[in-house]
């Protein structure tokens, strides 16, 4: 076993999936470990792929060949198109899935290829050499070989649980913690910090009055994740809405000692955005009621997921709780609500690559870098993933920039600025949003993912003619111009739109709110359109004519700097003109380039010159020999 | 480097020329908007001088008659294109002159600018680089403690607080595309009313920067103080050369020494004073009666302590006298060993904090400058409609306008029923803007508010 494995996944939750499928669909020999493989790609908590920004991470994971999008298409029971009334660059997709049915097809498709070995262990401790690791060895004592490992062990490093005043070491319900890996990663130096999460209420289905609640209903026609995906499951189930009540608020503040996380044993940073029902009560006292959403867990099973009851009460007081919402009077509580603190690895010590600095070959992906959700693990597994069979198969790393894909945001935002709290991807995170979109994802990315060998050459050459074709209606429509002239403005009219006061392009007038290409119909110079998704993109790039112009001049500006790299020995304590703040963070972050730097909080435009100066001196440029023109007052 | 940067090269006063540098990419394309050669010329001669006039973008007006020049890149003082403006010198025409090269496309240069990007540029040998690294340090530290302390004034909390109320508008757009799902984020209620009052607010400020009467007509701003604490060596240090004769005789300074210097963007009249003392002579007592008189019409006055002497009866005379007044208290002759504490020195404002300067070291100049110009710009009962809050600073000038552009676009967006984020990429343009000013970021102060305004979350 000792000869050993390209690369090493350690954990095979969401990023660990798609880390290990991306290495072996380029060619490394795999190896991917589970605590327990009948949990591998487990949702742990909420039934549900996508979401808000979390839509765009799973298109850009698909777009580049990995799995997430597909399996949620082929698992999903309830779909919804979020911010369906705004436009398209926030609108973002959500489905519910069978969380057993999205297990298992992880698993079936992990199974079927050929470079990708399973195996269910512990691992304890890494092996290190030279600052390289050389591989992992597991709760066996067993040697495993490898010339890169990517650790992807999501909430298991010194995982604790909390219910109440009960605490019970695991790295979910029912599953083992990893205690000594998180030793070994102190050990070698990393800098760990601790974070808190939790889990709402299971309820059993045939205990809820559904009747008295109200039902959403799955859109009725889904636009699926992939764009591989053929056909969707014909089974669809609702979800149901419910409230919190002023005695659900007048329990838990009676009782909000006995909650773990108000009485002090939890030290772990949570997230803002997911506010505990003890945090909902307790810091917004103007509400009176919290929404509560119920969600089935899948086909085969009574489980429901109680989104919006997530606390860390005792189990007597979670069930006064439970009850005291309407429908939920006699809700059976099957899996008590729990909070859980874990381990995490300040991700200021990652390359761009996801690599440490600290240990070479070692990469780490997921929640262990404070971030939390599936679709940021899936995405950053994939980018580790990738980067790990590059440097194994000595190619250049990938790297995306902030321009180029949500993943890319991320990833510098968490390397660059560091997390106070479990990070999740918002729009509002993208300067770029308008450009980073769920329906170009595969335009921004199937070209790199052809290269990479995750996206097949026929998909890659579709979505390039597709572009073309995008691009040749756009200038056709640029160029048809209109005259302010009454047969025109009776046209428009017509359409319910405004006249013309000045000659005008199509272009222009699709730009409109509330028009549509085929709208446009009844105007010299339209010509119809066949493909879908071509006009689509037209009207969005229409729509968002002038703003998107905008950001990618914005693009435009950072390109230098986003090409200009820092020397990796660049020694700031010589650098003058910092302030010891900056100096710190500096050699903290360590930023590879000038752009990066440029976004370590507190970085000043006179500072970064600081910077750009001492790269200057670093590489000795010969000096000009025609003497300057004149000396300068400024 | 990207950008084109402007300034003033020629020091700021009453010289009978000014030089205005523009350099970057959009040297050229600057030239082309606002000056108009004499006699038909299709492309300007590179390192060749032209006649001609420069005439204002934004209303088309002739400002001055002008000779200008273009260095196409290398070969240039900064390595890029250089446009050089040679007009009238003095205060205002200069700095229409360079008002017009700004909004034809450059930004205001930062403090060293172009001498950083000549280092850059490869077009400084390695002597000239080490002092590039020295005026690095100054302008980041100077700078940057500068930019902040500009903002204790009355401008600084007007622009506060309408970032406050953009960031406020912000989180509330952002949460609605953040957490649309959740309930109870009312984003687009009333807010094309909103922004169209800041905009009013905002082009009210914009418009002090005219009205101000410290920019129309400078501040006057008296040194004075008892004999030989160092007025006339004070006023040479600001002044950066020597123009008062300076000796150690008691009574040097007769007559008013009046010159012009650049306070942070503001044109002051420093007027060097006879030094005060109990006198016999005639000539010299109607000199100090004079002084007094100078005083009276002053916008402010320096008064300067001998800091390696005991107070005087004399020091404590001036001190009291001047309690009506704005005074910048000031103790020269650092260098020496200081011959009382801060606290026994004779304040006629209990609340005013003495400067320690050394007019010999220049140290502490540049903290005198600022404090001097918070002192000038403070809000002050009287000061008219404004109530003190004036801009004087060109650049804070154009980025308020600039903010005023993109909310002009983000309420004509609303009121268009454009998609809510179209609006906030409007709000996050003027709130950079504001944020040259300020130096305040947005990104991560919007997600913080909307933590903290909205309970949102599973």
């Amino acid at each position: 076993m000792s000869s050993g494995f390209d690369i090493i996944v350690v954990g095979g939750g969401h990023a660990g999936c798609e880390a290990a499928l991306a290495a072996a669909r380029m060619g490394c020999e795999t190896l991917l470990f589970n605590i327990n493989l009948d949990s591998i790609a487990l949702m742990s908590c909420n039934p549900a792929i996508g979401g808000l920004a979390k839509g765009q991470l799973v298109k850009e994971v698909d777009a580049l060949g990995g799995e997430m999008g597909r399996i949620a298409d082929r698992t999903a029971v309830h779909f919804r198109l979020l911010n369906a009334s705004k436009g398209p660059a926030v609108q973002s997709s959500r489905v519910q899935c069978d969380k057993q049915l999205y297990r298992l097809a992880m698993k079936a498709t992990l199974e079927r290829e050929p470079r990708l070995r399973l195996r269910q262990s512990l691992v304890d401790s890494l092996v290190v050499e030279d600052g390289r690791v050389r591989g992992v060895v597991d709760e066996l004592g067993i040697f495993y070989g490898a010339r890169a490992v990517i650790i992807t062990t999501g909430t298991f490093l010194n995982g604790l649980i909390h219910i109440g005043t009960t605490r019970v070491p695991a790295g979910r319900a029912g599953e083992t913690a990893s205690v000594r890996l998180a030793d070994c990663l102190r050990s070698l130096g990393f800098e760990m910090g601790r974070m808190k999460t939790g889990t709402p209420p299971r309820l059993r289905a045939s205990t809820i009055d559904f009747s008295r609640l109200e039902r959403q209903d799955s859109d009725p026609h889904p636009r699926p994740f992939s764009f591989t995906t053929q056909r969707l499951r014909e089974e669809r189930l609702p979800s149901y809405f419910s409230y919190t009540t002023s005695e659900t608020h007048e329990i838990m503040r009676a009782n909000i000692g006995e909650s773990a996380l108000y009485s002090g044993r939890i030290r772990g940073v949570s997230a803002r955005y997911c506010p505990s029902l003890e945090d909902k009560v307790m810091r917004f006292t103007d509400k009176d009621r919290h929404p509560v959403v119920l969600e089935h867990e899948g086909l085969e099973t009574e489980e429901i997921y109680a989104k919006g009851l997530g606390n860390s009460l005792p189990p007597h007081l979670q069930e006064r709780i439970v009850h005291s919402v309407p429908g939920l009077e006699e809700a059976q509580i099957m899996r008590f609500a729990y909070a859980i603190e874990y381990d995490f690895v300040q991700p200021t010590q990652l390359r761009p690559t996801l690599e440490t600095k600290l240990v070479q070959g070692l990469y780490l992906a997921g929640q262990i870098n404070g971030t939390s959700g599936y679709e940021e693990a899936a995405a950053q597994g994939l980018w580790a993933g990738i980067n790990a069979a590059c440097a194994v198969s000595g190619r250049p790393p990938f790297l995306l920039t902030r321009a180029d894909a949500y993943m890319a945001v991320m990833v510098d935002d968490l390397i660059t600025r560091g997390v106070d709290e479990p990070y999740r991807m918002f729009t509002s995170r993208a300067e770029y949003r308008l450009i980073l979109r769920e329906d170009n994802a595969l335009f921004r990315l199937a070209g790199m993912g052809h290269e990479l060998g995750l996206i097949d050459a026929e998909t890659a050459a579709l979505v390039k003619e597709r572009q073309r074709r995008i691009w040749a209606v756009i200038g056709r429509l640029s160029n048809a111009r209109l005259y302010p002239v009454g047969e025109i403005n009776d046209l428009l009219a017509g359409m319910g739109t405004a006249p013309l006061k000045t000659p005008s392009s199509l272009f222009q007038i699709l730009k409109r709110e509330g028009l549509s290409y085929d709208d446009l119909r009844p105007l010299p110079g339209w010509e119809p359109v066949e493909d879908e998704e071509v006009k689509r993109q037209v009207e969005i790039e229409a729509k968002y004519e002038g703003y998107i112009k905008r950001q990618r001049e914005a693009v435009e500006k950072l390109r230098d700097q986003e090409g200009k790299r820092i020397p990796p020995d660049l020694d700031y304590d010589t650098v003058a003109g910092l302030s010891n703040e900056l100096r710190m963070k500096l050699k903290r972050v360590r930023p590879e380039t000038v752009a990066q730097a440029g976004r370590i909080p507190g970085m000043t435009g006179a500072a970064l010159t600081a910077v750009l100066i001492a790269i200057k001196r670093l590489e000795r440029a010969p000096v000009s020999t025609a003497p300057p023109d004149e000396t300068c007052i400024d | 480097m990207g950008d084109t940067i402007a300034a003033i090269a020629t020091p700021p006063g009453l010289g009978g020329i000014a030089v205005i540098r523009v350099s970057g990419p959009e040297a050229e394309t600057i030239a082309g908007r606002i000056f108009r050669p004499k006699g038909a010329i299709s492309r300007l001669r590179s390192h060749t001088l032209h006649a001609g006039t420069i005439v204002s973008p934004s209303t088309g007006e002739i400002v001055d008659e002008v000779l200008a020049v273009i260095m196409r890149k290398p070969r240039s003082y900064t390595g890029e294109d250089v446009l050089e403006i040679h007009c009238h010198g003095g205060y205002v025409v200069p700095r229409a002159v360079l008002e017009a090269v700004l909004q034809a496309g450059a930004r205001p240069a930062e403090a060293g600018e172009f001498t950083r990007r000549a280092f850059l540029n490869d077009r400084m040998d390695l002597s000239q680089a080490e002092a590039v690294g020295e005026l690095i340090t100054a302008a980041t530290s100077e700078g940057a403690r500068l930019a902040l302390s500009h903002l204790g004034g009355a401008v600084g909390a007007r622009i506060a607080a309408a970032e406050e109320r953009l960031m406020d508008l912000l989180a509330r757009l952002e949460a609605s595309l953040d957490f649309g799902e959740d309930e109870g984020i009312p984003a687009r209620e009333g807010i094309a009313d909103r922004i169209q009052e800041e905009v009013r607010l905002l082009n009210d400020l914009a418009d002090t920067y005219r009205t101000g009467r410290l920019y129309r007509q400078g501040a006057g701003v008296v040194i004075m103080g008892r004999t030989n604490v160092g007025k006339s060596s004070l006023l040479n240090r600001l002044l950066g050369e020597t123009r008062a004769i300076v000796t150690p005789l008691p009574g040097t300074t007769r007559d008013f020494i009046e010159e012009a210097v650049d306070v942070v963007g503001l044109p002051v009249r420093l007027t060097d004073t006879a030094g005060i003392r109990p006198t016999d002579d005639m000539i010299e007592q109607a000199g100090i009666d004079l002084v007094w008189e100078r005083v009276g019409k002053a916008d402010a006055v320096i008064l300067l302590f001998d800091g390696s002497e005991p107070i005087t009866a004399e020091d404590r005379d001036i001190a009291e006298r001047l309690a009506g007044k704005k005074v910048l208290y000031v103790i020269n002759k650092s260098d020496l060993a200081p011959a009382f504490a801060e606290k026994d020195l004779p304040l006629a404002h209990a609340d005013a904090t003495p400067l320690r300067v050394s007019a010999k070291t220049g140290e502490g100049m540049e903290t005198l400058k600022e404090a001097l110009y918070r002192l000038l710009t403070a809000s002050e009962k009287g000061e008219g409609e404004h109530d003190g809050c004036v801009l004087t600073v060109l650049r804070h000038r154009l980025a308020v306008e600039k903010a005023v552009f993109h909310l002009c676009q983000a309420s004509g967006a609303a009121v268009a029923g454009a998609y809510p984020e179209l609006i906030a990429e409007d709000l996050r343009d003027a709130l950079d803007a504001l944020g040259e000013i300020s130096g305040r970021t947005v990104n991560d102060a919007v997600l913080d508010r909307i933590f903290a305004h909205f309970c949102i979350g599973k």
